[in-house]
Parts: structure tokens; C-alpha cells; sequence
């Protein structure tokens, strides 16, 4: 425990603890600065100054984030001067910013916005020039604008500390300096792993998803389409807070009913293919480890993590899922089983993903995955987009009278609402794989060693004559260094779980921009999220993957058994190394 | 055997300077020292020379390829043989260094920071090489040529010219 100090700050006295930074201190007893640069999750810049203090006996203005408080501090937040000063760093931040804030897709969630109104900016002093730079739009997912850039530099922490991807760097200088890739690539045809957690820490919209919102309302009015959307569990975990609601606020019917008023003709849960992954991937891991297969096994769900792994971690590809995520699974059904059920021609299925996640959009797109050449989601939508639309086509959900999913592929158990969180598709896979080998009843089906936000969890699981090594990691920067550790001793863990985002797909690069008081990943945030995931389990009766009906009828009606041809078929892949721009081996 | 070309004995240099010099992971002081390197020995910044310190080192490619476009000295494009250097400072400028410079460029047919075709001449601008007696002046490599009239200035380019086909022809 850290000693306390005393502080002055505006004349009154505090008592705060030692060994933090001013802004921190000043956060903790009652004031929020300005800040755009600084966030507490990552490392310290101190390059936007706009959190500048007086303090007394410095000649100048301290950056209060990157200057530790001291016994007997005297501190000033409010002068005319500072207060001026403030400004002045601000409007020299807008000078070459772009005007156009009404036609913004950041417009109303704009930190630069917000803080200039608060601190005043009434007109624009200095029109200086404007940026030219290009639109990046080479990604399916990820966005780059750089002229909306203050090159703040949070995306380039948070793709290097939190991510361990290094994707985007400062590049250049002076006016031409910009945040770019290594030999400004394409972003597409760099190391991105399209996570979004850059989107996520942005303050403006210099990076943003690839909205696919226009695409998607104009199939809606597409009579000739039977039109089937799918929803991923972490969505209705945080939709609600598009709409005011806290974080925290379970919105699964509501988003269903919505759903359906948008136009959709069925609507169907991801959770249903999220039990669909936790038969298949049970069973291969089964298959493994009684036949000497490749361990430990990877989980695959998380787009994001299978395009890092490809990248950096080719050697451990043999290591990965065979599976399909849980969307692509959904989808391979909808265009193949479901088609023919409803005798509708694939092509005449728009089948639609809403995520937490921008990689999904990526996913999308992978050859790897299209059965006969056909693309299996059609489109994809974040989290933060489905927000939008809802609002647009003026629905109100807040309001709305709750709905069920469609029945069919719209039931699931509470091992799938978890697959949102980390740790949670181990959780699930556990609970059946356990039931699975040893064909009895798991009393205690809730692991709450591999529950919580700690980087990377292990556990030992007793199963019968094995014990069970598993761990789990979430963000890329913990996936690295688990893998390393697995890679030195391959003995020590049979499976591993690696969800790419923060507190895993709850803390998605698709979600909505943090309400304030919250910052994206902020653990508190993702708890919240989090334990709405956890009480819905708790709260159904059907809590294992392999109980759920709707699955024993899939596999009765159409897939035989787990890991059956048919299963790898259409639910099962495999992926290759890539080397893109800014990966260099011989 | 295949004959080694040029470019893979320079790769064959930088990767033995590495290695000899810095142990791997030898992480952020090294950059700079070993970017020069790879500008002295390559003429300019190759991508591939990015890689491989990249790997040695361990520090991602977005990262040097910021540090590489942050400071003027390092190039990305192939330089000439000989690199011309017109000083622009306040003394050279107020002697004429302008006229200096548009003699070279008609003489030469390329604009500034640019490279002959046959990769002979780089054409640079300089803002005081600290020689501001002997103004108007350029440095071509090493070398400073002085008092330079666009008369001289031809003279220079005309002589490097025939020296260098004497060479191809004795060769």
C-alpha cells in the first residue's frame, strides 16, 4: 500500500496517494480534465498537452498525465491563463482538422468534439491548411481516415501494448506526419488483425469500421431474399448502451425484436452454433488427446487471433481448431441445410452477422472458408452499426415488446451465451468434453479459475485418469507470451483458449464506444458486459452445449455425428501461413 | 557457380556487420547506428535491409519504417554515383545559390532529390554546409567545389561526364 501526501490543489487540501501521476490524483478526488492522448490502460505519451496544470515553482505548464504528484504539491486547474492556454493548444489541434463534424460517422461520440465544446472553443483562430491524405479503404474492416488524425497515438499503443501487433506506427514528420503502416501498406495488405481495439481507443474518426449499413438496408428491401440475420452473444450484452442504458443491461429480446422490425424474416442466435463449435471442437479435442493428435489445441473462434497465428505463429497453424467460428457455422448451415429445407435457392439467402467484432467482416471474406465458391455470411455488422440502424429506421429499443429467437436455430444453452467472455469457450468446451468422456454428470460446471480479466489463466481439470492443463488468454499481447510459454514446454498445456480483444468478445473492436465515466478496455466496463453474459447461463436450465435439443436434432436430421464427413464438410477448415507487408522471414 | 550480384554481396555485408556487431535483441539504441549502416552500404534504405533488422533486433517493421521517414538523412529511393549537394543557406542563396541550382537541373534533366537515369548524379539542396566564405558553393560526395559560377558548374559536370566513359571504356 502506497504511503499518502498532501496536495494542494486550487487552494484546498487533499490527501492522495503517492506514486501516481497528477491527472490520476486529480481523477480520484472529483476532477476530470481534458485529456486526449492519455489513457489509463496505456503507456504515457504526453504529446496532446491538452491536460496541462499550474504547478507551483515550475516555470512552465506540467502535463498533469505524465507528472507524478510530490508532498506538499501546490496545483492549479482553473486559471484564465491555463484556461487560455488550454484553448490555444486546442485550436492549434483543430487547425488543420477537417469542419465537417455534422456529416462525421464520429459525430456525437467525438472526444475532440466533446472537449472542445467543454473547454470552450467558440471559433476557429487559426485556419490553417488541411490535410490531403488518402482514405484508406483497402480492409473490409478497418477504415483509416488520416486527415481526422491529431496524432494522438493511442491506436499505436494499443496496437502495440495491448495488441502486440505493431501494425500502425508514426510515420513521417511535420505537417506530413501521419500514423501509417510499415511501408505505408494498404492497412489490408499489412500485419493488421483487424481487432478494431485501434477504432475502440480513437478519439476522432481518424480510424473507424467499414460500415456496411447502406449495403444492409438496401437487401432489406429486397423482396426476392429470404432474409436470416444471427446474432453473437456479447451483442445483446452491450447494444443497450447505444441507447443510454448502463453498461450492464441485458437486451437479448429486445435486440430480437428489433431485429425482426428491421426486416429481417428470421432471426437466429450464433449461441445455437456456438453449441454446434463446442460438439465439434469436444470431440476433436477428445480425438487429440486419445490419439496422440497435435496438442495443445488452439481454439479458432476469434478472427483476429487466426490472422495473427497465421502471421507470427505459422508453425502452430497444426495446432489450431479445425472448426469454423461459430458464425461461419451458422452460415455454412443457413446456405446449405436451411436452403434446402426451405427449398430456396443459396442465392437467394441473405444470410447476416451482427458482431462485437470488425474481424468478423474480415472473416467474411476468406476463401478458406466459402463452400462451392459461395460466400457463407454475406454481410457483416458491427455492434456499434446494428446500434445505428435500429435508431435510423426510427425503433425504439427501449421500448420494444420483447421477442424470441426464431425456433430451429434460434434455442442454445448457457455454455454458449459464455462464449462472449474470456474464457468462456473453454468453459463450455469443458463442460461437455467432461460429460462426454467420462458419461457422467459435472456437478460444478462454472471454472472459476478461468473466469476474470487476468492476462493469461491457467487450470488443471480432473477427468477421470487425465488431468486436463488448460489456459486461456485474451488480448494478443497475453496470447504472445502464453505462446511462448507453450512453445518452450509443449508438454504443459493440452488446450488453449485465445480470444484476440480485452475480456474477450464483451470488449470486441465492434462495440459501442464506452459510455462516459467508462473508457474502452476498462475492466469494469467488461465486467459489467461480462456478467450479463454469466447470468444468463445461470438463469437457463439447459446449461451444456450437448443438451441442447435443437443441436441433437441437427445431428439427427442432417450431420450424422460430431467430426462426421458431413461435419467436415461444411463446418470444418484449415488455414495457411501468410506474409504480408511488414513480416519478413527467409 | 552463380556469380554473386552486387546486391547480394551488399546483403551479405549488412548481415555480417549485424551479426559481428550487435547481439540479437539488441533492441532501440542500435537503430540509428545500424540504419547508417545500411545507407552506406545499400546507397539507400532497402526494404530488405529493414527486414533484417527488423528480425535482428526484434523491433516491428512499422517502427523503423517510421524512425527511416522521420529524418531527412535516410533516402528510400537508389542514389547516383555522385551526389550533388547545392548549399542553399543565407550566404550561398544571397551569391546566387538558386542559379547554381537551376544550371544543374538543366544540365542534368532532373528536379531536386531526384536521380539521373543512368544513376550517375543525385541532385540535393543543402541549408549551410559551413563554408560561407568560399560561397556560392556545392559538395559533389566528399568534396567541396567553391565561388562556382553556372559556367564552372558545367565545366564540373561535363568533366565527371568524360571521365566516367573513359572508365566504361577502359573496362
Amino acid at each position: 500500500m502506497s504511503k499518502k501526501i498532501k496536495i494542494t490543489v486550487n487552494n484546498q487540501e487533499y490527501q492522495v496517494l503517492a506514486d501516481q501521476t497528477i491527472l490520476q490524483a486529480l481523477d480520484n478526488i472529483g476532477f476530470r480534465l481534458p485529456r486526449l492522448c492519455y489513457h489509463p490502460k496505456l503507456s504515457n505519451d504526453g504529446a496532446c498537452r491538452i491536460c496541462i496544470v499550474e504547478v507551483e515553482g515550475f516555470p512552465n505548464y506540467v502535463t498533469s498525465c505524465t507528472t507524478k504528484v510530490s508532498e506538499g504539491m501546490e496545483i492549479k486547474t482553473n486559471t484564465s491563463e491555463l484556461r487560455r492556454a488550454r484553448r490555444d493548444i486546442l485550436e492549434l489541434i483543430l487547425d488543420s482538422h477537417p469542419t465537417d463534424c455534422h456529416t462525421c460517422e464520429n459525430d456525437g461520440n467525438c472526444e475532440l468534439q466533446r472537449i472542445s465544446h467543454g473547454i470552450g472553443v467558440k471559433t476557429r483562430h487559426f485556419e490553417g491548411e488541411r490535410k490531403k491524405f488518402d482514405l484508406d479503404l483497402s480492409s473490409p474492416s478497418i477504415v483509416r481516415d488520416p486527415n481526422k488524425c491529431i496524432l494522438c497515438g493511442r491506436c499505436v499503443r494499443a496496437c502495440r501494448e495491448i495488441q502486440g501487433v505493431n501494425a500502425i506506427d508514426f510515420v513521417g514528420r511535420g505537417f506530413g506526419a501521419t500514423v501509417s503502416t510499415a511501408y505505408n501498406s494498404p492497412i489490408n495488405e499489412s500485419v493488421c488483425a483487424n481487432c478494431g481495439q485501434c477504432i475502440a481507443v480513437c478519439p476522432t474518426a481518424a480510424l473507424s469500421e467499414k460500415y456496411h449499413t447502406a449495403e444492409l438496408f438496401r437487401e432489406l428491401s429486397n423482396e426476392k431474399k429470404l432474409k436470416i440475420v444471427q446474432i453473437a452473444p456479447a451483442v445483446r450484452a452491450a447494444i443497450g448502451e447505444s441507447f443510454g442504458l448502463k453498461a450492464g443491461s441485458a437486451m437479448e429480446k429486445q435486440t430480437a425484436a428489433a431485429l425482426r422490425k428491421l426486416g429481417f424474416d428470421r432471426v437466429f442466435d450464433t449461441q445455437f452454433s456456438a453449441d454446434l463449435t463446442i460438439m465439434e471442437e469436444g470431440s476433436e479435442f477428445l480425438e487429440r488427446v486419445t490419439s496422440n493428435g497435435v496438442l495443445p489445441m488452439i481454439t479458432s473462434c476469434s478472427p483476429g487471433w487466426i490472422k495473427y497465428c497465421e502471421q507470427f505463429f505459422p508453425e502452430l497453424l497444426p495446432n489450431l481448431s479445425t472448426c469454423k467460428s461459430p458464425m461461419s457455422m451458422m452460415s455454412s448451415l443457413i446456405k446449405t441445410y436451411y436452403a434446402k429445407k426451405v427449398g430456396k435457392d443459396p442465392k437467394d439467402i441473405l444470410s447476416v452477422a451482427v458482431m462485437p467484432c470488425t474481424a468478423k467482416k474480415y472473416e467474411a471474406e476468406r476463401e478458406e472458408l466459402k463452400i462451392d465458391g459461395h460466400k457463407l455470411t454475406d454481410i457483416v455488422i458491427t455492434t456499434r452499426e446494428l446500434g445505428w440502424m435500429i435508431r435510423s429506421a426510427g425503433i425504439d429499443l427501449l421500448t420494444i415488446k420483447e421477442e424470441e429467437f426464431d425456433n430451429f436455430f434460434g434455442s442454445s444453452s448457457g455454455a454458449a451465451t459464455i462464449f462472449g467472455v474470456t474464457g468462456g469457450v473453454m468453459e463450455a468446451a469443458l463442460r461437455t468434453a467432461y460429460e462426454q468422456y467420462l458419461g457422467e454428470t459435472l456437478i460444478n460446471i462454472e471454472f472459476e479459475e478461468i473466469r476474470g480479466f487476468k492476462g493469461i489463466k491457467e487450470a488443471t481439470v480432473k477427468m477421470g485418469d487425465i488431468d486436463l492443463r488448460v489456459a486461456v488468454a485474451h488480448g494478443l499481447a497475453n496470447a504472445k507470451a502464453l505462446l511462448e510459454i507453450a512453445k518452450n514446454d509443449p508438454q504443459r498445456y493440452q488446450f488453449i483458449e485465445i480470444m484476440t480483444c480485452p475480456g474477450g468478445c464483451v470488449g470486441g473492436g465492434g462495440q459501442p464506444y464506452a459510455e462516459p465515466g467508462y473508457l474502452s478496455l476498462d475492466e469494469e466496463l467488461l465486467k459489467k458486459r461480462a456478467s450479463v453474459l454469466y447470468n444468463l447461463d445461470r438463469a437457463k436450465t439447459i446449461r451444456r452445449s450437448h443438451e441442447n435439443p435443437e443441436i441433437q436434432r441437427i445431428y439427427k436430421e442432417f450431420l450424422g455425428t460430431p467430426l462426421s464427413q458431413k461435419s467436415h464438410e461444411i463446418l470444418h477448415t484449415k488455414y495457411k501461413k501468410k506474409l504480408p507487408q511488414g513480416i519478413y522471414r527467409k | 557457380m552463380i556469380k554473386p550480384t552486387t546486391e547480394t554481396k551488399q546483403m551479405e555485408e549488412f548481415i555480417d556487420y549485424l551479426n559481428n556487431r550487435y547481439d540479437a535483441g539488441y533492441h532501440n539504441a542500435a537503430l540509428m547506428a545500424i540504419l547508417h549502416k545500411a545507407q552506406e552500404i545499400f546507397g539507400y534504405i532497402t526494404r530488405e535491409a529493414i527486414g533484417e533488422t527488423s528480425k535482428h533486433l526484434g523491433i516491428p517493421t512499422a517502427h523503423i519504417w517510421g524512425v527511416v521517414t522521420f529524418y531527412h538523412y535516410f533516402t528510400l529511393t537508389p542514389r547516383g554515383k555522385y551526389v550533388i549537394s547545392v548549399c542553399l543557406g543565407t550566404a550561398c542563396y544571397v551569391k546566387g545559390g538558386k542559379r547554381i541550382l537551376s544550371k544543374l537541373m538543366e544540365e542534368l534533366k532532373i528536379g531536386l532529390n531526384e536521380t539521373t537515369d543512368d544513376k550517375l548524379f543525385t541532385l540535393e539542396a543543402k541549408y549551410c554546409l559551413g563554408c560561407c566564405g568560399l560561397a556560392p558553393v556545392m559538395m559533389i560526395n566528399d568534396e567541396v567545389y567553391e565561388k562556382l559560377t553556372t559556367k564552372k558548374v558545367s565545366e564540373i559536370i561535363s568533366e565527371i561526364r568524360r571521365s566516367q566513359k573513359a572508365v566504361q571504356t577502359a573496362t
